[in-house]
C-alpha cells in the first residue's frame, strides 16, 4: 500500500502466449549463405579481418573487437567469404558485414579450444574472445559488465517476460548443466558471493529444475518472480530480487548502472553460452529463436547459425500459412522487438524470436483522445508519468522533462500497451527522451 | 512475400481495454442505481434519466456535426454524462430543465473546451450545479419515495432540524428517504462500486479517501457512530464519491494525488455540511477538487525507481554501505 503511494510501477499484464514452451529445440540445416554484420552489440563495431575468397570454418574469427566496449565476431558456418561490404541493418544502422557461402559441412575450426581460466582477468579475456554479449536483447558486451569490482550479487535473468518467446525456458530445460557451470565459474573467478536466478512463475517446470540443481551450490538461490511485464527489465529485476535500486546517477555523475548497487545481471542464455564455451571452446555462433505468430505454418524453437536470413528461418518453419497474408515481421518479442521491412535481414546475436503476424493481427487500432486515466502511470515500471512528460514534450519544456526524469525511460512499451485510447505513449516517450538528451548535449557543448 | 509489410515502432500488441469499454463499464455500474431509482420513485425516474441521456448524446452529435468534427458518440462518454446527470435530478423534474442541464454539461462544459479529455470539470457536475443555482426549488423538490411521484416533498436527512438518531440505517442503505434519483439507494451505489473495482475501471483511492475522511471527521465531531454512518449514507456523498469524483479527466493521475484529492473533497464536504448554510456540499467539494486537479498533478509525483534526492545522496550512502546491505533474500521457492 505504502509502496504504491511512492510509485505504482505495476507493469503491464501482457498475455503469455507461450505456446512453444513445450517444443524442444530443433537444429536448423545450415543455410546456403549467411550475412554476418560487424555490429551486433552496443559499442564500437568490430573490424572485419577476412577478405573475399577466404576460407572460414565454424568459430573462425572474422571480426575483431574494435575496442574495449565491443565484441569479437566469428563465422557461424564453414565455407567461403563471398564479400565484405557495407549493409544497412534492420535498425537503420549502416555497418560492414561479411557474407559467407556455406559448404554445408559445418566443420569446426581446430583453433576452437577450451580456454584456460584461473583468475578474473583470464575469465574476462575468455569472455571477450568468444564474443559474448547480452543475448537477451540488449547486446551489451558481457566482459565489460563483469569487469566492475564492486559486484556482490550475480543475477541470472530468466524472467522472459516478453509474450511468445520461450527460448530462455528451453535453454533452462535443455542446457541446465552449462548454466550451472557458467554461474560457478563467474562466481568463483569474479569473487561474487551471491547469485539469484530470477524466473517468472509462468515457468514452474524451470523453477523446479533450477531449485533442484542449486541445492548443492552455496550462495545460489532461485527467485520465482511475479508474472508482470517487464519483470525481466534489468532495473526492475534487480529491485524484485534484491530490493536494491539502481541509482539514477552514479556517484561519478554518469547514468547509474547495476554495478553501482553491487549487482550484475546476465541473461540465462548468456551464462549458458559462457558455460558451453568454457567446455568446448566454440564461441557464440548459433542462436535459438522462437518462431511464432499467427502467420507461421509451424511454430518452433529453432537453433540457427548467426547471420541466417529471416527468409531462410521462415522457410525452415514451413513458411507462411496458406491463405494468410503476412502483415508484420518482428525480430524479438512483441513488446520491445522491432518490425522488419522485409525478410532479407540476418539473425543477430541478441535476437531471440521471430514473430510473423498476419495483416489482421498486425493492424493496430487508431489513437483516440487521451482521457487522462493515468493507466500509463500505473503501468510504468520506472515510476514515470508518461502523460505529464507528453505534455512537457509537446511544449518543448526542458524543465518538465528534467523534473519528470524522462531519461529514466527504458522503452519497455508498457504505457502504450496499457493505454485505453490506443495512443503511442512509449513511442512519444522515446522521442521526448531523444530530444531531451540532444538538448542536454547541445547545452554542454556551448 | 511481395506485399508490403507493416513497420511500426514497438510495442506491437495492445491491451484490449478501450475508452469505449471503460465508459461501458461505468454504464453497467450505473444500472443498479437506475433500477433502484425506478423502484423507489416510479416510472418517471426512468423518463428523467432517459430524456437527459438522449439530450446529452443528441447535443454532442449535433455539436460535432455542426462543427465538422469527428463523431465521438461511439466512445459512450456522453451516455455516461447523461445517465449521471439524470440521476442527479429529483423525480419530479420538468423535462425541459433536464435538456437545459444536458446543454450546459455537454456543450458548454465539455465540447467548448475541446471535447473528451479537455474539460476542466466533470460535465455532469457542472450541469447539476448550474441547475441547482438556477432552479433551486425544483432541484430540491425531493419527493418521499413511496412509489408515487405526486407525494409530498420531503426534506433530505441532512436538513437541519431532522432528528438524526431517529433515522433507520436500513432505510438509508436501501434508499427509502428523500433525495435525488441516484443518490438515495446506497446499496445500489455499492454494487456499482464493487463492479467498477472488480473490472479495474477505477481504483479504491478516490472513493475510499472521500468517504473515509467524511466518516472520521463526523465521528470526531459528533462522537456518535450512528450519526457518522448517516452522514456518509445521506446526500450525494456516496454517489459523488463513486461516480462523479472518479471521472478520469478531472481527477489526479497518481495514487498519492488521488488520495489527497479524496481527502480534500471529504474535508470540504464535511466543512460545508457542518458549518455552511447549505445542507449539501458534495457537488461544490468535487467541483473545487476538479478545479484544483492540475495543482494536485503538479506536486503529487511518483518517486521513480532509483531516484535519489540531491541532498540525501551522501546521507543515504552512509546509511547503507555496500558491504552492509542485507544479503539478498532467498525466494520462497529457493534452495532448501
Amino acid at each position: 500500500m505504502l509502496k504504491s503511494l511512492k510509485r505504482s510501477a505495476k507493469g503491464a499484464s501482457v498475455p503469455h502466449e507461450k505456446a512453444t514452451a513445450a517444443l524442444a529445440t530443433v537444429k536448423m540445416e545450415p543455410p546456403k549463405h549467411v550475412i554476418i554484420p560487424m555490429q551486433m552489440h552496443i559499442g564500437a563495431p568490430a573490424e572485419p579481418i577476412v577478405k573475399k575468397g577466404d576460407t572460414v570454418m565454424v568459430g573462425t574469427l572474422i571480426g575483431k573487437a574494435g575496442g574495449f566496449v565491443s565484441a569479437n565476431i566469428h563465422a557461424s558456418v564453414s565455407g567461403t567469404v563471398l564479400e565484405v561490404a557495407s549493409i544497412r541493418m534492420v535498425n537503420g544502422v549502416v555497418c560492414k558485414a561479411v557474407a559467407i557461402e556455406a559448404d554445408g559441412n559445418q566443420t569446426v575450426d581446430p583453433a576452437c579450444q577450451p580456454p584456460t581460466v584461473n583468475d578474473k582477468p583470464s575469465l574476462l579475456a575468455a569472455i571477450q574472445a568468444c564474443g559474448l554479449v547480452g543475448v537477451g536483447g540488449a547486446g551489451f558486451p558481457t566482459h565489460v559488465k563483469l569487469a566492475a569490482d564492486t559486484l556482490d550479487t550475480l543475477i541470472i535473468n530468466a524472467a522472459e517476460c516478453e509474450p511468445y518467446l520461450t527460448t530462455d525456458a528451453r535453454e533452462m530445460l535443455e542446457c541446465s548443466e552449462s548454466i550451472m557451470a557458467g554461474i560457478e565459474m563467474v562466481m568463483k573467478q569474479c569473487k561474487i558471493p551471491h547469485c539469484i536466478i530470477g524466473i517468472e512463475r509462468n515457468k514452474p517446470e524451470c523453477i523446479d529444475l533450477m531449485c533442484s540443481l542449486v541445492r548443492e551450490m552455496p550462495g545460489v538461490t532461485v527467485k520465482p518472480l511475479p508474472m508482470r511485464y517487464p519483470q525481466g527489465a534489468e532495473k526492475t529485476l534487480i529491485e524484485t530480487c534484491t530490493g536494491r535500486e539502481v541509482p539514477k546517477t552514479a556517484p561519478s555523475g554518469k547514468p547509474g548502472i547495476p554495478a553501482d548497487c553491487g549487482c550484475v545481471v546476465m541473461n540465462v542464455t548468456s551464462i549458458s553460452t559462457l558455460g558451453k564455451y568454457l567446455k568446448t571452446g566454440i564461441p557464440l555462433v548459433a542462436k535459438r529463436l522462437t518462431v511464432e505468430g499467427d502467420a507461421i505454418a509451424e511454430p518452433k524453437n529453432i537453433e540457427v547459425p548467426i547471420g541466417t536470413l529471416y527468409s531462410d528461418v521462415i522457410a525452415a518453419c514451413g513458411g507462411i500459412k496458406n491463405e494468410v497474408e503476412l502483415g508484420k515481421i518482428i525480430f524479438g518479442g512483441p513488446m520491445m522487438g522491432g518490425a522488419a521491412p522485409s525478410a532479407d535481414y540476418p539473425v543477430l546475436k541478441q535476437n531471440n524470436g521471430l514473430l510473423l503476424f498476419s495483416r489482421a493481427a498486425a493492424t493496430l487500432p487508431e489513437p483516440e483522445p487521451c482521457i487522462r486515466c493515468g493507466r500509463c502511470i500505473t503501468a510504468c515500471p520506472m515510476g514515470l508519468e508518461p502523460v505529464v512528460i507528453a505534455e512537457g514534450f509537446a511544449a518543448k519544456d526542458m524543465e518538465v522533462l528534467q523534473k519528470r526524469n524522462v531519461d529514466l525511460c527504458v522503452a519497455c512499451g508498457s504505457c502504450t500497451y496499457a493505454c485505453p485510447a490506443k495512443r503511442p505513449v512509449s513511442q512519444n516517450m522515446g522521442l521526448a527522451k531523444a530530444w531531451y538528451l540532444k538538448q542536454l548535449k547541445e547545452k554542454a557543448g556551448k | 512475400m511481395d506485399e508490403r509489410l507493416i513497420v511500426t515502432a514497438s510495442p506491437h500488441i495492445r491491451d484490449n481495454t478501450t475508452t469505449r469499454g471503460l465508459m461501458g463499464n461505468v454504464l453497467i455500474a450505473l444500472v443498479p442505481c437506475v433500477v433502484a431509482s425506478a423502484l423507489l420513485f416510479g416510472y418517471r425516474a426512468l423518463l428523467v434519466v432517459g430524456v437527459t441521456t438522449a439530450a446529452c448524446v443528441g447535443l454532442e452529435y449535433l455539436y460535432t456535426m455542426l462543427l465538422h468534427k469527428k463523431n465521438p458518440v461511439g466512445d459512450l462518454s456522453a451516455c455516461v454524462t447523461g445517465v449521471i446527470l439524470g440521476l442527479n435530478f429529483p423525480a419530479g423534474m420538468p423535462l425541459w430543465i433536464c435538456v437545459v442541464g444536458a446543454f450546459v454539461a455537454i456543450v458548454i462544459t465539455k465540447q467548448l473546451f475541446g471535447g473528451l479529455g479537455f474539460n476542466f470539470a466533470n460535465p455532469a457536475l457542472v450541469g447539476r450545479l448550474v441547475l441547482f443555482l438556477s432552479f433551486t426549488s425544483r432541484m430540491t423538490a425531493y419527493v418521499f419515495p413511496d412509489m408515487a411521484v405526486d407525494a409530498l416533498a420531503t426534506a433530505t436527512p441532512l436538513a437541519p432540524g431532522v432528528d438524526k438518531a431517529s433515522i433507520n440505517l436500513l432505510d438509508m442503505l436501501l434508499g427509502v428517504h428523500g433525495g435525488v434519483l441516484g443518490e438515495t439507494c446506497a446499496a445500489a451505489i455499492l454494487i456499482g462500486l464493487a463492479f467498477l473495482l472488480a473490472t479495474h475501471t477505477i481504483g479504491f483511492a478516490i472513493p475510499g479517501s472521500i468517504v473515509g475522511t467524511v466518516f472520521v471527521l463526523s465521528l470526531v465531531a459528533t462522537r456518535d457512530l450512528h450519526t457518522a454512518l448517516i452522514s456518509i449514507l445521506s446526500g450525494g456523498l456516496l454517489f459523488g464519491a463513486v461516480f462523479m469524483a472518479t471521472d478520469y479527466v478531472t481527477s489526479p493521475f497518481t495514487t498519492i494525488g488521488k488520495v489527497f484529492y479524496g481527502i480534500f473533497i471529504g474535508l470540504i464536504t464535511f466543512t460545508i455540511r457542518q458549518f455552511g448554510s447549505m445542507n449539501e456540499g458534495m457537488s461544490y467539494a468535487i467541483l473545487l477538487g476538479n478545479l484544483l486537479t492540475p495543482w494536485f498533478n503538479t506536486w503529487s509525483h511518483q518517486i521513480p525507481l532509483g531516484y535519489v534526492k540531491a541532498g540525501k545522496k551522501g546521507k543515504k550512502a552512509k546509511e547503507k554501505p555496500m558491504d552492509k546491505q542485507p544479503a539478498p533474500a532467498a525466494g520462497k521457492g529457493g534452495a532448501v
